[in-house]
């Protein structure tokens, strides 16, 4: 199938003006894992983190996992906000254009990993003044990788999600129900270590948690498992997502 | 227009959601260059034919052709010649009026120089060059359909969809936008099927009209020919008391084509109304009944569509609201 590549820059372009405009949207979306950030890395400040280097504290093993919980969010919102062009109406504008559904698609995942890259990066920017101390440069470059596959196995769920309702009166059950169950199963504040048997294989299911892992070894050093499976499993839940979340896009119907 | 090459060419379409059906099996054509228009109540599936011959419903029996593509096979050469014009707003508004343009021309492929002219230019047609710079949230009801319609007219189209292109819209503004409509079609060439259930915007603006209700085209010609099936003027008078044996009288004049007893209210068609009014409530007299009130109308579409479905628009639209509040309300009572 043919990509029209100025239809997926249109469409980068405008999630970009949307970003830009929508000042109160990045502090709003930004407030909650920074107090999370907060609260809990002063809170547990002296608690020793199993498996953790020793200096780092519970801020080193907190902070990519809130910089994953912020891609989380961030990511199944931008593939949700399909829905919001359903309800307004623009949704219709994009389906009679006369461009390939792949390259609606592309476009709204380069937009939608965009703004979320941005958003975790403030976040990281964030854990920075609270302390949080990583291994320089490649690190942070290397950490990128696993921050774009997290946006991109989520914003195909949030595709998934938002081809297959008709408003936005489910949104808040997906929230509830499926959004935080991946944020509370990733390990992101506790380590996986201290779940029972049963919750920890549903851990396992869960690609935010490989995500937040890898992101956690490659800027720490420190992590549950080894860098290079954390990679393959992200990059494999990344490709499956990115599938679905399109194949379920281009066979909706536009209105 | 038989002889003009065809813009659209559809052949027994359906559309059913869910064991309703809401087009049931319409055969029509439209020539290149013709105005033509949809007319009919609101869920007479108007909105669900001008979603299927744009792509973005897909037909469950049936074929449409659009511009020579069919609907469900060719869907990129089909949109690629289409301008739509949805019945409910479909701008960015979060973007500006220029920003909605410029998208709206790049995604179609227009060259950057290219597409600034056409941008000015549409601009000015629809007078918002002053307004370009400003976000469309700003916008009122009148500027957004403005600016919708020069959107559908940037990337020149051939064939332009409008679905109720002046609903809600004060009577200035709708004149305005008639106007426009009108240019397009003679000075553009711009072939326009437009939907609509006003009776005095189908009538005005339309080459050829099909009255629509419950899926089907009940009939199918232009606005003056349509009107010439009821053989004159319209004479309506509002009956009060026992009006049989009146009635039998009335059947007995060769000069009343048609007559019709709809609630109170008896409608006769002659020709040359203004002249037997008095007669008629003379007539009334000798036979005991009282006129309350009497109208003498010059046929317009309106009472074409009584006369083809044996009900005003109004009514349907009135039970229809009806209906939707039920709806409502059930919805609600599941709700806690």
């Amino acid at each position: 199938m043919k990509i029209h590549w100025t239809a997926v820059y249109v469409l980068w372009r405008r999630e970009m003006i949307r970003y830009v405009r929508a000042k109160s949207r990045i502090f709003g979306s930004l407030a909650m894992p920074v107090f999370f950030l907060a609260f809990l890395g002063l809170g547990f400040r002296r608690m020793p983190v199993p498996g953790m280097g020793g200096g780092a504290g519970y801020i080193g093993y907190l902070a990519p996992g809130i910089i994953g919980m912020t891609l989380l969010f961030s990511s199944s919102m931008q593939g949700m906000s399909v829905l919001w062009d359903k309800e307004f109406g623009f949704l219709k504008e994009i389906m009679v254009a006369p461009v390939s559904r792949v390259s609606l698609v592309l476009g709204r995942i380069a937009g939608g990993t965009t703004t979320s890259l941005l958003q975790g990066l403030l976040i990281f920017g964030a854990s920075l003044i609270m302390g949080f101390r990583f291994r320089g440069p490649a690190a942070l470059a290397f950490g990128l990788v696993f921050m774009v596959l997290i946006s991109f196995t989520f914003i195909g769920l949030g595709l998934v999600f938002a081809s297959r309702m008709k408003d936005m009166q489910g949104f808040g059950i997906v929230m509830n129900f499926i959004i935080f169950p991946f944020f509370f199963l990733s390990g992101a504040l506790t380590p996986l270590e201290n779940f029972p048997w049963a919750i920890r294989a549903l851990s396992y299911a869960d690609p935010l948690t490989y995500g937040i892992d890898g992101l956690r070894g490659v800027l720490t050093g420190t992590s549950s498992l080894p860098v290079l499976v954390d990679l393959l499993a992200m990059a494999g839940f990344a490709l499956v997502m990115l599938f679905l979340g399109a194949y379920f896009f281009e066979t909706s119907e536009g209105v | 227009m038989e002889n003009a090459v065809d813009a659209i060419r559809v052949e027994g379409l359906v559309k059913t959601f869910d064991g309703f059906t809401a087009v049931d099996g319409i055969s029509f054509a439209v020539g290149e260059g013709e105005l033509f228009g949809l007319l009919g109540p609101n869920g007479a599936g108007k909105t669900t034919t001008i979603n299927m011959l744009s792509t973005l419903l897909r037909p469950t029996t049936g074929s449409a052709v659009v511009s020579g593509f069919d609907v469900t096979r060719h869907r990129d050469d089909v949109r690629k010649s289409i301008g739509v014009v949805f019945q409910e707003t479909a701008l960015d508004v979060k973007l500006t009026g220029r920003e909605n343009l410029e998208f709206h021309t790049m995604m179609y492929g227009i060259g950057k120089a290219e597409r600034r002219r056409r941008i000015e230019e549409v601009l000015a047609l629809v007078e918002l060059t002053d307004k370009a710079g400003t976000l469309v949230e700003k916008y009122s009801g009148g500027m957004k359909r403005r600016l919708e319609i020069a959107r559908g007219l940037t990337h020149r189209p051939k064939v332009l969809f409008l679905d109720e292109p002046t609903l809600g819209l004060d009577a200035q503004t709708r004149r305005h936008i008639w106007e426009y409509v009108r240019k397009l079609n003679k000075e553009a060439g711009v072939t326009i099927i437009l939907t609509t259930h006003y009776m005095e915007e189908a009538d005005f603006l339309c080459d050829r009209v099909a009255i629509m209700d419950h899926g089907k085209f009940v009939a199918l010609d232009s606005p003056a020919r349509l009107k010439d099936v009821l053989g004159g003027d319209v004479v309506s008078l509002e009956l009060e008391g026992e009006a049989g044996v009146f009635l039998d009288a009335l059947g007995r004049l060769d000069w009343i084509k048609r007559s019709k007893l709809h609630e109170d209210v008896l409608s006769l068609t002659m020709e040359r109304g203004e002249r037997r009014i008095a007669e008629l409530i003379v007539l009334a007299q000798q036979y005991g009944v009282t006129v309350s009130c009497v109208n003498l109308r010059k046929p317009s579409l309106e009472d074409v569509f009584l006369h083809f479905t044996g009900r005003t628009i109004r009514e349907q639209e009135a039970n229809q609201s009806d209906r939707n509040r039920a709806m409502v309300m059930r919805q609600g009572r599941r709700r806690p």
